[in-house]
């Protein structure tokens, strides 16, 4: 009964949060502090106590550590069926964090309708882990369009314009909605072809995952259906051609809804490639593959170089979050055990590195009002520790060792170095753009000469408190990431199995 | 043939409707009363709909050549009848009661809705050209008196006089369509003209003519493109109940009988006819959504996306095997229940009768701020009409796109989904102006103590119910699938 109640508590605290600015206006901080606090406290529950090494794998049917089913609509064979396994509860673990933290951020950002801006964030994660945890295909589907709603309601009602008016907050919000809605519409088309032809196979109608892993597809069929939960993903993950809402999105979204979206409504895409777009169709997935991957290598050097160009620095993380995606692209369909690891390890570290830098980008708007870096500059001298701070982040993010970035990456490169040398060694060389505008990042708006000397406010102790937790965390993932790959071990060996036997099978073949 | 109580029964809706028109006439003669009127009205319409029930009971029957009342007629009814009490209830509030309010005659409205409501439910049940003439032209002549009801308004009168004289030249086409038909055929009924066309394999040219020229009477009721040039100005022009009633009860007459007609005589959608209605599905979808991007007034924005609605339907009616009759049920039970929440926003927001309805979009402005949950109404249906998860109209989507899928209707499916994609720019513009910053325009809007009249409470019902199917559809399910013809 847990894996309900873990849905159903950001969903309640919501409402929560709506009716309790009529008492006052912190209440509703203080009441989504406390529904995140005890989702993350679930979460951790959950990770001490329970056995992952039970996860999917081909040829058996799943087994996972809890699992939860409930029939629905029983003209289509839908039930509420929920289970959770490493992966699912790592992804938990970082809304659950995450979720806490854009709470926090918000403090003194949100000033107006705090009742409803906190009833649309804690639906925002309540979606995401609806996302995480549903196992059915039209639950799936159905959490994966909802979370759409509040996030549209983020960004356009408590968003920023930007500096020159072109692009209202508005245009940006509708844009990441009509993007997403509609790829999400060929996924269900995708799902709905799944689930016809096993319907005429074995005349049952059910979107249940462990039935569906069992469908025969003739290897047309099985190539078209991959591509529409493809494009799905990625135009959520982003992958490049596909790209352009999110630059839009962050730089326009307050601080809390950058962080969900960098820190977690990107996760929801990768996640389903590993879990729904591999396992269900392996065979075009391998043979997919090589594009997949060359189009994961066009992100990271894409979205490198655009990060360089930006002046916004809301944009310039944005667009680096689209080069960080690229490598998780190609360690999904490199097929490697040790690379996939690495996938996850990346997306945890991405997760906390982007989070921190939007929180950071959100502290200096609040003290200059711009995010502008051309009007930065010499802030080093003018405000304390934030600078410091931001430098360790943005060494984070170009993967410094010791930082939790660093093991991802390099799990992702030294696993698929094996299968695709090629790619692997250019994608490599990507790291080092990834330092160039980094760097530059913090050059531009911490050094140099400074506008005024006039000193800014300093940091406070809830500031002080989110960026360092997250620093600690992201040296712990990088100094000792053994308990996060031994949770998801069970899960990618799974994957790595569906995606390996393919692979042996295409190269028999050719 | 003979009656028998039986058939009574099975007509019963239908007799209990004439029966009231004839009572609230009477009563008018009798002494002008608005409430008297509403009342008497209300009453007759729901002993219709409880009479549903036994009617249900003795189906399938066929009570004359003309009518069959099977379960199918049964759902269509129950939805036209519902329907119908919405939009009296709606124009209860809207016609105000005391000084305030609407200046001329209140009384004859609720005669001509319960008029078009009868041909509804003729049209419904109808299996013979005939009927189905006699039921179309009962629901669209009091529509007209309807549409130009607020008459010393411009825009209403010019709406009631364009709808008439278009309306008129569409029932010209179709007795022009049936009397080919019936050259070609020798019979008038449904399950005849099936039978002979389906004789000479594809039907002849004068066959595909007539039925061609039936389908261009019917799409234009129903405003599918190119047959939709009325609907804006109509819409923009009638007093919103009217609006809504001819968004739901008309076009779901109208789209039952064309079901109904399919169904029997599958023929009649073969050879190039089918073509034609995959064109006008994808046209529909297509230009409805784009006419609706650029407009600033909230009925003709409904309008036309009410055109796009139907064009989606089309694709389960081209389909027109598999769980298609469900998919229509479905998804019409889905859009009746979001255009009336729709309208009934806009009916609160203009009531009592003041001139001219608040129809612009800039009235809507921070209306979250103002009236929190007629907004919370408005959003909800503003993401059912888009088809998010949450809201009915996710549900008929969904059953729409899994018949499409059903049938491999590919390129229907495509352009069903560009065509949510561009609507859902347009829904979201009016979802997000609700809760923009307040303006200090002057404006109207709705009273304060809204929802606790008849009409608010009608309104919050409706959308309890569209949120309610939204998450459990499955009693909605069963219901619609126990109701296949004949059955």
């Amino acid at each position: 009964m847990i894996l309900p109640w873990l849905i159903l508590i950001p969903f309640i605290g919501g409402l929560l949060c709506w009716q309790g600015e009529r008492f006052s206006a912190t209440m509703p901080r203080w009441i989504a502090l406390l529904t995140m606090s005890l989702e993350l406290a679930l979460g951790l529950w959950l990770w001490s106590t329970g056995n992952y090494s039970y996860a999917p794998a081909p040829g058996v049917d799943p087994t996972w550590a809890i699992e939860f089913k409930h029939l629905w609509i029983e003209r289509f064979g839908i039930s509420v069926h929920l289970a959770l396994d490493g992966l699912s509860l790592l992804m938990i673990l970082l809304t659950g964090l995450l979720g806490v933290l854009s709470v926090l951020c918000s403090w003194k950002e949100i000033q107006r309708n705090v009742g409803f801006f906190h009833l649309n964030l804690m639906w925002i994660l309540g979606g995401v882990i609806g996302v995480f945890l549903a196992i059915d295909l039209f639950m799936f589907f159905f959490f994966w369009e909802m979370m759409l709603v509040p996030m549209y309601f983020l960004i356009a009602l408590w968003g920023h314009s930007s500096a020159d008016g072109k692009k209202t907050r508005i245009y940006a919000a509708t844009k990441f909605f009509i993007f997403t809605q509609a790829s999400g519409l060929i996924m269900l088309v995708a799902i709905l072809g799944l689930v016809l032809v096993n319907f005429n196979q074995t005349g049952v109608i059910t979107f249940d995952y462990a039935t569906l892993l069992k469908t025969q597809l003739a290897p047309g069929t099985e190539y078209i259906l991959m591509l529409g939960f493809f494009i799905a993903f990625a135009v959520k993950l982003p992958v490049v051609p596909f790209h352009s809402w999110l630059p839009d999105a962050h730089a326009q979204a307050p601080t809390a809804g950058s962080v969900d979206l960098a820190g977690i409504l990107l996760k929801t895409a990768a996640y389903g490639l590993l879990r729904f777009a591999l396992p269900l169709f392996p065979n075009a997935s391998a043979e997919f593959a090589p594009i997949a991957m060359v189009l994961g290598l066009i992100g990271i050097f894409y979205g490198a170089f655009l990060a360089f160009a930006q002046t916004d620095i809301k944009r310039l993380i944005a667009f680096s979050s689209v080069s960080h995606m690229g490598f998780v692209l190609i360690g999904i369909y490199s097929g490697s055990q040790q690379a996939l690891q690495g996938v996850v390890i990346q997306m945890i570290a991405h997760g906390l590195s982007a989070a921190a830098l939007f929180i950071l980008s959100g502290q200096l708007y609040e003290r200059l009002h711009t995010r502008d870096m051309r009007e930065m500059g010499g802030l080093w001298s003018r405000i304390a520790y934030l600078p410091a701070i931001s430098l360790f982040f943005a060494a984070a993010s170009l993967g410094l060792p010791g930082t939790g970035n660093f093991v991802g990456e390099f799990l992702i490169l030294l696993g698929a170095f094996v299968a695709t040398p090629w790619i692997t060694a250019i994608a490599t060389s990507g790291l080092v753009f990834g330092s160039v505008y980094s760097l530059i990042m913090i050059h531009r708006a911490y050094f140099g000469p400074a506008k005024s000397d006039e000193p800014l406010k300093g940091m406070d102790g809830r500031e002080m408190i989110m960026v360092l937790g997250l620093a600690v965390l992201l040296v712990v993932l990088g100094v000792y990431p053994q308990p996060f790959l031994d949770t998801s071990a069970a899960t990618m060996h799974g994957v790595q199995q569906w995606l390996g036997t393919a692979f042996t099978q295409l190269a028999s073949a050719r | 043939m003979d009656l028998t109580i039986q058939h009574f029964i099975a007509l019963a809706p239908l007799l209990i409707t004439s029966l009231t028109i004839v009572v609230v006439m009477l009563a008018i003669a009798w002494r002008r009363n608005h409430s008297q009127t509403f009342l008497l009205s209300v009453g007759g319409l729901n002993l219709a709909l409880l009479s549903i029930y036994p009617a249900l009971k003795v189906a399938p029957l066929v009570v004359t050549p003309l009518l069959q009342i099977d379960s199918f007629a049964c759902l269509y009814m129950a939805l036209i009848l519902a329907s119908t009490l919405a939009c009296v209830t709606m124009a209860h509030a809207y016609l105000g009661d005391g000084k305030a309010g609407y200046p001329g005659n209140r009384e004859e409205l609720y005669l001509l809705i319960l008029l078009a409501a009868a041909g509804g439910l003729v049209l419904v049940s109808a299996q013979h050209l005939a009927g189905l003439f006699i039921g179309l032209e009962l629901l669209s002549v009091p529509v007209y008196g309807l549409v130009a009801y607020a008459f010393f308004n411009k825009r209403s009168l010019e709406a009631g006089i364009k709808y008439m004289v278009l309306s008129a030249a569409g029932s010209a086409f179709l007795l022009f369509g049936m009397a080919l038909l019936y050259a070609e055929a020798g019979t008038l009924s449904f399950a005849g003209i099936g039978k002979v066309l389906e004789a000479t394999g594809l039907p002849s040219p004068i066959a595909s003519l007539g039925l061609g020229m039936m389908l261009v009477g019917l799409a234009f009721k129903l405003s599918l493109v190119p047959f939709h040039l009325w609907t804006p100005d109509v819409y923009e022009g009638a007093p919103a109940p009217v609006a809504a009633f001819l968004a739901t009860a008309s076009k779901v007459a109208v789209f039952a009988v064309l079901v109904r007609l399919f169904q029997i005589s599958p023929v009649a959608s073969s050879g190039i006819l089918h073509d034609v209605l995959a064109v006008i599905a994808v046209a529909s979808i297509i230009v409805g959504n784009l006419l609706a991007l650029t407009q600033n007034n909230l009925k003709r924005l409904l309008g036309y996306s009410s055109i796009a609605h139907f064009g989606y339907l089309m694709i389960a009616l081209v389909a027109s095997k598999g769980m298609a009759v469900e998919a229509i049920g479905v998804y019409l039970v889905t859009y009746v229940l979001t255009s009336l929440g729709s309208f009934g926003v806009i009916t609160m927001m203009s009531s009592p009768y003041n001139g001219r309805d608040a129809d612009a979009m800039f009235e809507y402005r921070g209306l979250f701020w103002r009236r929190p949950y007629l907004t919370a109404v408005m959003t909800l249906m503003m993401l059912s009409l888009a088809g998010i998860p949450l809201t009915a109209g996710f549900i008929g989507k969904f059953y729409i796109i899994a018949t499409g899928v059903e049938s491999q209707l590919w390129w229907l499916i495509g352009s069903l989904i560009i065509g949510s994609a561009i609507g859902v720019f347009y829904y979201l513009r009016v979802m997000v102006t609700l809760y923009l910053a307040d303006t200090k325009l002057p404006r109207h809007d709705a009273q304060f103590n809204w929802a606790q009249r008849t009409g608010g409470v009608m309104l919050l019902a409706i959308a309890i119910l569209a949120f309610v199917l939204g998450v459990y559809p499955q009693p909605l399910l069963n219901l619609v699938q126990h109701a296949g013809l004949m059955g």
